[in-house]
């Protein structure tokens, strides 16, 4: 199968992120779709690692999951702790960081 | 020999040092110890004097280097000495009549309880002059010249209880002030242009640089003399100067500070020699100021300022010599030394009379005082003379000789200067002879009640002039003071007539000044007889006027030239006009410039990036989706412009 396929997907997926990210309110939603955001990515650079036929590309998919995983955990946290203060998940509650 | 230079200019400084700084148990000798260094510079003066004459002309010239004053690089600023003809003679002139004008002040200053402090003054004076004239570079100069200015500064506000005395020693500075910028333009001229300020190397390289040089450092040094030596267009500081002690006005216009400006000019005769509109440019200042001074001395009621017209007047003549270049220089400094003896002695003259008169200045309140005061008038009637050029006197030599070089010029320009300057002779013969018959002759004046002049309506009638008026008792000054009077008288008489012998003195300058004798388009003797003619007119008219009739004893309205003259020809309307008015004109609009652009560009840049700072703030919201479109945007723009930068 054509590896360019594979682009379109993950090209795809990223924009499904995006708007994701941009039109919902929920924290955990906006939260899932940086993940897809995030591995759209790692689906391009793992195509890329393919067309190029070198292991350049999976090793920055296997750092950009360890960095994820640990972004995760760093998020989750904040919006476990913000929906405890506020009894909230959404963003634009969250909106006092402005001048 | 030449080790003894500097101790002329040290001796009345360290006169002015000591008295300045001694304090009050100094109050009983000051005068005496003043008025001794004063005459130790003169006593080492003669030594010098003979020392130079014993030598061959070329060789006349000593030299001093006392220390570098300020050595970076090719700047180098000595102290150093260098006495010539030139200088000799002014020494000569300033101790010596410096010398008997601190004499006098012993007497004239008896009851000031700052008698101290008069002399240190006097002695500053000194010590700035004759550093002015020993000093063997224009910088040294300018350190002398700056001294003048500030001597002469203390001893006009000498009385600064007056407010009329602070107002004048003020207007004295700031007018100098401008001469004084004109000077050290041109010292920084010459530095650019040589590359030094020493006159021998100054003066020796003047012939091969260009005209235009020269004539800008020319017209910048004739401003400084303008300043000094009180000349047109920087004159209106020399009248309100006659509110200081009357030995200053003495020592100013006979010895000091007005004189600075003749020897500049004489001193840079290499630089105006190569620069012929410059040297135009001093003779019309010069052939201005003596018409100037000549018409203001004829209207003046008050003595000093009617001697301070003449001074004005015979400095013009010096002046217009120094411009004629060769032909002139050493005719300027001849008229110069006898000017000094005779204007000396006609204001330690007038101060004898204020003296006798309870400090009355006003002519018309003088009248018959010859009986009265025999030594002062005498001796004022001598000075009267040579300043008149009788033949015989002083000052007839000395400005017979400067009308013949003004007639020697040649071509038109000859003509208008030596017509200029006879005139000038006949005026001061008229002015001369009223001051002459209105002080000593006619009827006693003083006798009655002074009455309110209507031209000062504002002047109220002092107390005793309405109830008792106690005339005053004129009497004949103290030997302290009369002394110096009839040195002074004897010098106005003999001095012409002894430089004249054989051209004694002409010889005597000319390898400084070289002297070139023109060729007048008159005969030497046509030129005298009319100057004694136009003399003989001058004195006839006064008398007319002033001996026949009796003097009004208040000022009548006058002509316009009349009412013109007394407020010293608009001198100062014209100041105020021009340049009070205008100059405020100017810091206004400078100021309305300064706060609408200056300021408006400044407080608009900040008031812009205000307001461009909150409209950015704007897209501060807090809200976490917003800025997540603003990193999409900016991350598909930078993706857009890669891709196209790759594209081209």
């Amino acid at each position: 199968m054509n590896p360019v396929n594979y682009l379109y997907l993950a090209a795809l997926l990223f924009t499904i992120g995006a708007a994701g990210v941009l039109i919902r309110r929920n924290a955990i939603v906006v939260f899932m779709c940086i993940e897809l955001m995030l591995n759209a990515c790692n689906l391009a650079f793992v195509v890329f690692s393919r067309m190029h036929g070198n292991l350049d590309g999976q090793i920055i998919a296997f750092f950009t999951m360890v960095v994820a995983a640990a972004e995760v955990v760093v998020g989750l946290a904040i919006i476990v702790s913000i929906f405890r203060t506020r009894h909230t998940a959404s963003v634009d509650d969250a909106s006092l960081m402005k001048l | 020999m030449e080790n003894l230079i500097a101790l002329l200019v040290a001796a009345p400084l360290a006169g002015a040092a000591l008295l300045l700084c001694g304090g009050r148990r100094l109050d009983r000798a000051g005068h005496w110890i003043g008025t001794l260094l004063a005459l130790g510079s003169f006593a080492l003066a003669v030594p010098l004097f003979t020392e130079l004459l014993g030598r061959d002309a070329e060789h006349r010239t000593l030299h001093q280097h006392l220390f570098s004053w300020i050595p970076v690089g090719g700047f180098q600023a000595d102290v150093a000495f260098q006495l010539d003809q030139l200088s000799m003679t002014f020494v000569l002139l300033i101790t010596g009549v410096g010398s008997l004008i601190h004499i006098y002040s012993i007497g004239y200053m008896e009851h000031d309880e700052r008698r101290r402090r008069f002399f240190g003054y006097l002695n500053l004076f000194l010590a700035a002059m004759l550093l002015l004239v020993l000093a063997d570079n224009y910088l040294l100069l300018y350190v002398g010249w700056e001294g003048v200015g500030l001597a002469s500064y203390l001893l006009i506000g000498f009385w600064q209880h007056k407010p009329s005395a602070a107002t004048a020693a003020k207007k004295a500075f700031l007018v100098n002030r401008v001469g004084d910028v004109g000077l050290s333009i041109a010292i920084m001229l010459m530095f650019t242009t040589f590359g030094t300020f020493a006159f021998g190397p100054v003066l020796g390289a003047a012939g091969e640089t260009s005209e235009g040089k020269l004539t800008a450092i020319g017209v910048m040094l004739l401003l400084a003399a303008c300043g000094k030596s009180a000349q047109v267009p920087l004159q209106s500081w020399l009248g309100d100067a006659m509110e200081g002690p009357t030995p200053v006005s003495a020592l100013i216009h006979a010895a000091t500070m007005v004189t600075a400006g003749v020897y500049l000019i004489t001193r840079s005769g290499a630089i105006f020699n190569g620069a012929p509109d410059a040297q135009t440019a001093v003779v019309v200042v010069g052939a201005v100021t003596l018409l100037f001074g000549a018409i203001v001395g004829c209207a003046k009621d008050d003595i000093k300022k009617a001697l301070a017209g003449s001074t004005m007047s015979q400095i013009g003549y010096m002046i217009l010599a120094a411009g004629l270049g060769p032909i002139g220089y050493a005719f300027a400094i001849m008229h110069l030394v006898t000017h000094g003896f005779f204007k000396a002695g006609l204001f330690l003259g007038a101060g004898s009379v204020m003296h006798g008169m309870n400090d009355e200045v006003d002519m018309r309140r003088y009248g018959g005082l010859r009986k009265y005061m025999p030594v002062t008038f005498i001796t004022f009637g001598l000075g009267y003379l040579a300043i008149i050029g009788f033949p015989g006197l002083s000052g007839f030599f000395s400005k017979d000789k400067i009308i013949e070089a003004a007639f020697a010029k040649g071509g038109t320009e000859g003509w208008i200067l030596g017509g200029a300057a006879l005139l000038g002779a006949a005026i001061t013969a008229f002015y001369m002879t009223r001051v002459m018959l209105m002080t000593f002759f006619g009827e006693e004046r003083w006798r009655k009640a002074p009455t309110p002049s209507p031209a000062e309506p504002s002047v109220e009638p002092a107390a005793e002039t309405r109830g008792e008026y106690t005339p005053p008792h004129p009497h004949e000054s103290p030997r302290s003071m009369t002394i110096p009077m009839i040195l002074l008288a004897v010098g106005s008489v003999f001095a012409g007539g002894l430089f004249s012998i054989n051209e004694a003195f002409v010889t005597w300058l000319e390898p400084v000044t070289s002297v070139d004798h023109g060729h007048p388009p008159l005969s030497a003797s046509a030129i005298t007889t009319a100057t004694i003619v136009v003399m003989v007119l001058g004195v006839g008219l006064a008398c007319l006027q002033y001996g026949r009739k009796p003097v009004p004893a208040v000022a009548p309205r006058g002509s316009l030239l009349t009412r013109a003259a007394r407020r010293d020809l608009l001198q100062d309307d014209f100041n105020h006009v021009v340049l009070v008015r205008g100059g405020g004109e100017l810091t206004r609009a400078l100021v309305q410039l300064d706060h609408s652009v200056v300021d408006g560009a400044v407080n608009g840049t900040a008031a812009s990036m205000g307001g461009l700072s909150g409209r950015l703030r704007q897209a501060q919201n807090g809200f976490a989706r917003s800025y997540a479109v603003q990193m999409l945007g900016g991350a598909a723009v930078l993706i857009a412009v890669t891709l196209l930068m790759r594209g081209v």
